[in-house]
């Protein structure tokens, strides 16, 4: 139980650097569509870290959350892809 | 540790290791449709895997069923949205990395399957 309760703290440090490295494209990219993949990713590994949160806080609840923001990350992304290619007009 | 523990365990390394390798593939990588290359495809199915993961380790009768779905769904999603930011970066003119061979379309064109509503 606590090798179990070990490794998905450890998966969800890894998470956490991973949205750091997103926010970090997100400032620094040099043009808006890296903006947008950064905000994209970031949404990946927000919907990864929700996944592993149910597992290791028992709450299946949480299970919900991740299919609804599925959808809901990919309007968004889609939207904003839209906007960037519309403003580059 | 039970067959289904280790099973799931791994599932969950193996996804989480793709999205770090996505990551990675987010700073280091030189331009911007690289850079969607790396997210759509090791994001992708980093993710699928982490919600398989999941599902192995913690089979609740609806908790199968929704992740399955979101799992199918993340599959026709994340290249669409790869698809769509890759078209935008090209519509906004984002410059290629000095590498690339073979710039696909001269200046300003759109290119095929660009005709819809915009």
């Amino acid at each position: 139980m606590i090798v179990q309760q070990t490794v998905l703290d450890v998966a969800l440090v890894l998470l956490a650097l991973c949205l750091v490295v997103a926010a970090v494209r997100a400032v620094v990219g040099p043009t808006d569509a890296d903006r947008v993949l950064a905000v994209d990713f970031g949404f990946l590994v927000t919907l990864c870290a929700v996944a592993l949160l149910a597992v290791r806080l028992g709450t299946p609840a949480l299970l919900d959350l991740v299919l609804i923001g599925t959808l809901v990350g990919f309007l968004a992304t889609v939207a904003l892809a839209r906007l960037v290619a519309r403003r580059g007009r | 540790m039970s067959v289904q523990t280790v099973v799931g365990d791994v599932l969950l390394g193996l996804g989480v290791l793709l999205m770090v390798t996505a990551g990675i593939g987010l700073v280091r990588l030189p331009d911007v449709y690289t850079r969607t290359n790396a997210v759509a495809k090791a994001g992708g199915l980093g993710l699928v895997l982490v919600l398989l993961g999941v599902v192995v380790l913690d089979p609740g009768p609806t908790a199968v069923v929704v992740l399955l779905l979101a799992a199918a769904l993340q599959l026709f999603t994340v290249p669409i949205a790869g698809f769509e930011i890759g078209q935008a970066a090209r519509l906004s003119r984002a410059p290629f990395a000095s590498g690339t061979r073979q710039p696909d379309l001269p200046d300003g064109e759109p290119g095929r399957g660009d005709d819809g509503d915009r």
